[in-house]
């Protein structure tokens, strides 16, 4: 095309006036106002506890995908249970984050044991690790368990197992504290506790 | 799914075409901070960062609670601790979850030369879209509540969006839901102010005598409401007493504009003119090789 000094000017100057007049609200570009799609629309939803502190707020945990085969669900969100009755849906703030607690590379997921004399902490099996707790629990009951008493000149029967304790979790409903008490008390614990008390 | 067509958007910035006004029935909606009954745990904070999927920068101490010190790209809100002493010798701690306050005339909008990059939506919900934004960061100027931040990373402006997707689909907002003292409320707009109204009585039969709600009408009322106990000096956690918009936004966005407009089809208008009645300037010599 064959444009002389004169008419490169004129087209400059047309060029000109029209982006300023674009740029001045006459463009005619759409405006977009979706709001951000909803991302837990599709997520699976289970409900759990805090694992933080002995409150135990319910938690509602939402997963990717929708537990098809081929997914590999994975925690995306984390909110308070609104039907929970201990939090009605609240969280504080460590409880709001403990979706980064359970995502920490420093989180530990498997059962530790750290043997006598040793620093160093050992990976065991949850197997290894239960039958590890229920040698040690029997032996000390078979070495220090009391079958009975005597009072006033009669031998009475009391089972007692003073040297263990129990500590019950805090987070437990009515019916599995009711459980963790039977269990100790069927062993001859004496000593129990919960967290729960504050 | 984008575009107008859910006529759920009220009011545009710099566009000149009318906006939908169908929608007059969406409930008003409003979230009521109580600040009486916060305790600065910050669980909105994270509840924040949590549903917007945001992570700022770890910062520094400066030496009070304030953390981050500020509203920040990825913190749209914070908690902000005054001590004051609202009388001689009375020293109190007043906490304020700082944010966007969505006002009904919202002085970023006003401000915005980018079409459709804020809009006001039919609950009340002041939004901003990324998409449009030209980061030029004159929402910051217009806010009278200096909210907006402009991300160094994108060059685009970012503020609470009063979790515009979760009120979209029926839910309140992730700070509301997690509010462990029932500091932060969320409801329509009437039961908020009502409910503000009930708690102001309840501070002034405890001895607050200028307890009182925070709904400014110099920028229309605001969809961000706070319950004070000194409600006669918002100065003392940072909040201007009557908020407006700034009269240079005013100036420039309501008389300058229309006049700017003017002047330049004025100008083409009379370089036509004169072009037809005068002509070119002729330049014989320079011409000759040219042509």
């Amino acid at each position: 095309m064959q444009m002389n000094r004169r008419d490169f000017l004129r087209a400059s100057g047309a060029g000109l006036v029209g982006s300023s007049l674009v740029a001045l609200g006459f463009s005619p570009t759409a405006a977009h106002a979706e709001t951000r799609n909803f991302k837990l629309a599709r997520t699976t939803e289970a409900r759990s506890i805090c694992p933080y502190c002995s409150v135990s707020c319910g938690v509602v945990i939402y997963t990717l995908g929708d537990k098809a085969k081929n997914v590999k669900s994975s925690i995306v969100h984390i909110e308070g249970d609104p039907d929970h009755p201990v939090n009605r849906g609240t969280l504080c703030p460590k409880g709001a984050g403990v979706m980064d607690m359970i995502q920490s590379p420093n989180r530990v997921k498997r059962p530790q044991v750290r043997e006598p004399g040793s620093n160093e902490w050992k990976t065991i099996s949850w197997d290894d690790a239960l039958n590890r707790v229920a040698k040690h629990m029997k032996a000390d009951r078979d070495a220090n368990l009391i079958k009975t008493i005597e009072k006033d000149g009669k031998s009475i029967t009391v089972n007692r197992w003073n040297t263990s304790a129990f500590l019950i979790s805090s987070a437990s409903s009515n019916e599995a504290g009711y459980l963790s008490v039977k269990v100790a008390r069927g062993l001859g614990m004496v000593a129990l506790d919960t967290q729960a008390r504050i | 799914m984008a575009s107008l067509q859910s006529q759920d958007v009220v009011a545009r910035s710099a566009t000149t075409t009318a906006t939908p006004q169908a929608r007059s029935a969406v409930p008003q909606v409003a979230k009521l901070i109580d600040e009486s009954k916060c305790i600065g745990c910050k669980a909105c904070q994270v509840a924040c960062m949590n549903w917007n999927d945001l992570r700022d920068d770890v910062g520094n101490n400066v030496g009070v609670y304030d953390n981050p010190a500020d509203l920040t790209a990825n913190s749209w809100t914070v908690m902000k601790f005054y001590e004051v002493e609202p009388k001689q010798g009375n020293l109190e701690w007043l906490i304020r979850k700082d944010g966007c306050m969505h006002c009904e005339d919202p002085g970023c909008l006003k401000a915005c030369p980018s079409p459709g990059a804020i809009v006001k939506r039919a609950n009340g919900i002041v939004d901003f879209m990324s998409e449009n934004c030209i980061g030029c960061g004159y929402c910051v100027k217009g806010c009278p509540f200096d909210v907006p931040r402009i991300s160094a990373k994108d060059n685009k402006a970012y503020k609470c969006t009063l979790c515009s997707d979760r009120v979209a689909v029926g839910l309140e907002p992730a700070c509301v839901k997690t509010c462990p003292t029932g500091a932060i409320g969320f409801g329509t707009k009437d039961d908020m102010v009502a409910y503000g109204e009930k708690r102001v009585g309840e501070l002034k039969e405890r001895g607050f005598q200028n307890a009182g709600l925070y709904n400014p009408q110099g920028v229309g009322g605001t969809h961000v409401m706070y319950v004070m106990k000194h409600a006669d000096q918002p100065e003392l956690e940072g909040l201007p007493k009557d908020p407006t918009i700034s009269p240079m936004v005013s100036v420039w966005k309501g008389i300058a504009k229309p006049l700017a407009v003017a002047g330049m089809i004025g100008a083409v208008v009379a370089g036509f003119f004169h072009y037809m009645k005068v002509g070119p300037v002729e330049e014989k010599n320079d011409e000759k090789e040219n042509a």
